[in-house]
């Protein structure tokens, strides 16, 4: 008897398993039990939350080692970790940690501005951002086992992220209504290689779960994503950066399951207290989008 | 037959395509009302800590965990064994199971996502043929009740386990495209049953 790890199946496999929940970003150990007491199906552990880093300013970078393994040992849910756009060593040390995902992130500054990183050779699963579908099937066929939407991180606008899964979907929809010697030409459209670009056209779907992130900041913003066809949302800066972590992360889990049911949305809505502040996406400057960045 | 599978999170749309082609009719159900028309469940694979937390949540934990005392068929595939079984070990604190299952079941005993593997595995279902099981952060079974039958192991260690009417696997036979595993709770775990309480 055999047993393979490291599989596209495995790793394809555990993001199957997170869908219709939510994954929140936490900075420390107390913050990971708060979002695991509150139903997070994982969470993502990071130093500094994309609103603080948008800030902040400066280069973000992989968070230290340390305060990943506390996290791992507070909380029996998956512990997820961030690597920088093209870092293949950054995502070597979260690998040798036992991250059980790696985001390939845009949120942190990018160590290339050419190649992601090169995701078959890993044994860990990758998430990777995309704000269209050419972009995602670039990513899963550099081996990403799960794609989400961009959004515009640190923001607690949901604007972009709705624009992100409208076009994902758009383009899927799109590619379903070609004829099969229409699909050539839709693959050189879409820069993605022909073969995934026929899957999508036949099955209808990714090849991989797709969540969604960037700007959702209240229970009524994860319904609204899961109401776009996301299997499960991300949640970052809009938890820890409001007024009651602890209600907003449990009213956020509560609307992802019953997205199609503004009673029970309205219900988790009451009473939060102050969401955060957030910033229009409108606002900020074209450099300061960390959306376009990777390619 | 009416089967249900548990739609508050994880997998449940592998589960309900892999029921259809067994020829029964599944619904997803989350609510009180819903659980109260099916005759048998699945338990999806997801996390075990947030399934059992929206159940409370939404006012259905104690529903599930009577109609599973009351002889209510089901079938949980990796979180659904966890939330089948007695006792959790590694388990958060005061993490409930909806229990039913004389198991005691260890939480990610396989280890982290870097150690999940697929493997060809022996059922014990009369077929000699191997099943193809894919483990994703899996439990094993580390103590079984003289009730529970063990009909795959892995190291030594119960993968598929079963009761009369409940069986479990630490492994997602609804990634695999294979249904044996499903077809067998519906005809030989679930139908059985139901046909006795007539």
């Amino acid at each position: 008897m055999s047993e393979v790890t490291g599989t596209a199946r495995v790793k394809r496999g555990m993001a199957e398993m997170l869908k219709g929940g939510v994954i929140m970003d936490v900075v420390n150990a107390e913050q990971a039990k708060i979002a695991e007491d509150a139903g997070a199906v994982a969470v993502m552990a990071l130093e500094r939350v994309p609103a603080d880093i948008r800030a902040q300013g400066g280069v973000a970078r992989m968070s230290d080692p340390d305060m990943i393994e506390k996290i791992q040992a507070a909380v029996s849910i998956p512990v997820m970790a961030k690597a920088r756009i093209g870092h293949f060593v950054e995502a070597q040390v979260l690998q040798s940690l036992g991250v059980d995902y790696i985001d390939e992130s845009e949120v942190l500054t990018p160590a290339d501005y050419e190649n992601h990183i090169d995701k078959w050779g890993f044994t860990v699963p990758f998430v990777c951002g995309a704000t269209n579908l050419g972009e995602a099937l670039r990513r899963i066929n550099e081996g990403a086992a799960m794609i989400r939407s961009k959004g515009e991180a640190g923001t607690g606008d949901v604007s972009n992220a709705m624009q992100h899964m409208r076009k994902i979907g758009g383009e899927i929809r799109r590619l379903s209504s070609l004829r099969e010697d229409e699909l050539y030409v839709a693959a050189k459209e879409l820069q993605a290689p022909y073969a995934l670009v026929k899957e999508v056209s036949e099955t209808g779907k990714l090849p991989v779960v797709l969540f969604t992130a960037g700007g959702i900041a209240t229970p009524a913003d994860a319904a609204l994503m899961m109401s776009m066809g996301a299997d499960g949302v991300f949640i970052g800066s809009g938890i820890f950066k409001s007024g009651n972590p602890a209600q907003r992360a449990a009213a956020c889990v509560k609307a992802t399951t019953f997205w199609d049911d503004a009673k029970v949305i309205a219900d988790a809505s009451r009473g939060l207290g102050e969401a955060m502040v957030g910033i229009n996406v409108a606002d900020l400057p074209a450099p300061h989008r960390l959306a376009e960045r990777g390619w | 037959m009416k089967v249900g599978v548990l739609a508050l999170q994880g997998d449940v749309r592998e589960h309900i395509s892999s029921l259809i082609t067994c020829g029964v009719n599944p619904v997803a159900v989350r609510r009180s009302i819903e659980i109260d028309q099916i005759d048998a469940l699945v338990l999806p694979g997801g996390e075990s800590t947030t399934i059992a937390q929206l159940s409370e949540v939404f006012g259905i934990y104690n529903q599930i965990r009577d109609r599973i005392a009351d002889g209510m068929p089901v079938y949980g595939s990796c979180a659904g064994m966890i939330l089948l079984a007695n006792e959790i070990l590694d388990a958060k604190e005061g993490q409930k199971s909806f229990g039913g299952l004389d198991i005691t079941v260890r939480r990610n005993a396989f280890g982290r996502q870097v150690d999940s593997f697929e493997s060809d595995i022996a059922f014990n279902d009369g077929s000699a043929d191997l099943v193809h099981a894919v483990f994703i952060r899996a439990p094993w079974v580390e103590h079984v009740g003289e009730s529970v039958h063990v009909l795959a192991a892995v190291d030594k260690h119960p993968v598929a386990v079963r009761s009369e009417r409940l069986l479990a696997t630490s492994f997602h036979p609804e990634l695999t495209g294979d249904h044996r595993i499903h077809r067998y709770f519906i005809e030989e775990v679930a139908r059985p049953a139901l046909e006795k309480v007539k």
